[in-house]
């Protein structure tokens, strides 16, 4: 098996029109940012894929990575639990302009939501949001004396997911807390496409170190030295 | 005491914070809201072993990296570098909130707009404006065996902030256990403010003046003593 292609244009390459994309990593913590460009890339020279629902806890820092795609266009909708940050311009301005639309749901809903989609469970309850904006309209139940909001998977067409390590498998690991929601994405996910650091032979990583198994990713690419989110920001990079 | 000023001999944030960490107990699994409440970590009572939970799934995080040390794939929910401390351990955020909602955490600490007598909590929008973000906060209210909130007694304009009733969208219904503020301690029990602690200077009509609902006592009310020099 081999699920290894050679550049991150290719592995983009499918990705259509109005796709639903999960882009793993909590703020520049754990951001695929090569996969994101190659996206960009793309549409900046095919017009394609344009109107896509991305699917992050954030919505883009600074002018690389998330908010570049924001500011290029192809984004319609933002589902995350945080577009507040520093330096969110790209994603403020075009919210407060009417010009992209916000699906807000809290973090750990976010997080059970996309988990129940490859797990599949359609959906499940949660005390998270009872009795505030964020669960009107949707069924409640009480268990054992409280009350809790039933919520749906969250499934995606695409996941864009970064490993540290990887095999042609598809096994991962991840880097620091750059774990965070990749694995879940990863799961979630008709396509899974992961960027890592280091591509080694099968059984380069040990049995029992691996964090997502092979069989939740379709397609790997080695980017070794992956920029960072957090210093492209701070250095004020522009893609 | 009629000289009680209250903006000049209210509490600051460091002194609030220094009272909520004296609550802490050794053991304990801790998770502290973004922003004001991180503070606490400063003032840890020496000789607890307290384990900090942060969302995007770390348990076992220390101080912040010296300056030019950071490794921002290594950070925490407020997006600061951390360091790790022995024994530190990451996970995907599932994990996360399964320790979160399934009560595996001793003690959660947030900020707030208002706290309801009832413990209805208020702390992420203050009205339908600008750009929402909710982030963990209603995950976080949820779960933990202690909801605290640290905050300033009275808003910037001198309005209350513990209220019969949150005016603000709300975070979590009937969630919060306790209240540091600027002037008392506060337990939210059976629907009513129950006054721990306050400021030995105020008077209890004084403080009652600035509080937005009743508060009850059920037994002595104790001084709220914090050190000077924080």
């Amino acid at each position: 098996m081999n699920k290894v292609t050679s550049t991150t244009a290719e592995a983009v390459a499918s990705i259509p029109d109005g796709a639903r994309v999960m882009i793993g990593g909590f703020g520049g913590s754990g951001a695929p940012i090569e996969l994101i460009h190659a996206l960009i890339d793309r549409f900046r020279a095919t017009g394609r894929p344009g109107n896509l629902t991305v699917i992050n806890n954030n919505a883009g820092n600074g002018d690389i990575g998330i908010a570049a795609m924001i500011k290029s266009g192809m984004v319609a909708k933002m589902v995350c639990s945080f577009p507040r940050s520093s330096n969110a311009e790209a994603f403020n301005e075009k919210y407060l302009a009417g010009e992209i639309e916000l699906s807000l749901v809290p973090q750990g809903t976010l997080a059970e939501r996309i988990r129940a989609a490859g797990a599949g469970i359609p959906a499940f309850y949660t005390p998270s949001s009872y009795g505030t904006e964020l669960a009107e309209g949707k069924p409640t139940e009480e268990f054992d004396g409280k009350m809790y909001v039933r919520e749906r998977w969250l499934k995606a067409d695409v996941a864009l997911i970064k490993g540290q390590k990887g095999d042609p498998m598809g096994n991962l690991t991840y880097r620091l807390a750059g774990r965070n929601f990749n694995p879940l994405m990863a799961m979630a996910a008709d396509r899974t496409i992961a960027q890592v650091a280091e591509l080694g032979a099968p059984g380069s990583i040990d049995p029992e170190q691996v964090i997502t198994p092979g069989i939740f990713v379709d397609t790997l690419v080695e980017v070794p030295e992956p920029q960072q989110e957090e210093v492209l920001v701070r250095t004020g990079v522009v893609y | 005491m009629s000289d009680f000023n209250l903006m000049d001999d209210k509490l600051s944030n460091a002194r609030i914070a220094w009272r909520a960490a004296q609550d802490i107990e050794d053991g304990s699994y801790v998770n502290l809201g973004i922003g004001f409440p991180e503070l606490i970590a400063k003032f840890q009572p020496e000789g607890r072993d307290v384990t900090y939970h942060t969302e995007n799934g770390v348990l076992g995080f220390g101080a912040a990296p010296e300056p030019g040390q950071e490794d921002w794939d290594l950070i925490n929910a407020g997006k600061k570098a951390i360091t790790l401390k022995p024994g530190a351990s990451f996970f995907h955020h599932a994990d996360s909130f399964s320790m979160v909602r399934g009560g595996h955490l001793d003690l959660a600490v947030l900020g707030a707009y208002q706290v309801a007598q009832n413990g209805d909590l208020a702390n992420w929008r203050v009205g339908s404006k600008g750009v929402p973000a909710v982030g963990g906060a209603m995950d976080l209210v949820h779960g933990a065996k202690r909801v605290a909130v640290i905050t300033d007694h009275v808003t910037k304009d001198g309005g209350p902030k513990l209220v019969e009733a949150c005016t603000f969208p709300l975070t979590g219904v009937g969630c919060v256990t306790r209240v540091y503020t600027s002037l008392a301690v506060v337990d939210v029990q059976d629907g009513h403010f129950v006054l721990r602690e306050k400021l030995p200077a105020i008077s209890m009509e004084a403080l009652q003046a600035v509080t937005g609902a009743t508060l009850h006592t059920d037994g002595p009310v104790g001084d709220l003593i914090v050190p000077e020099d924080l």
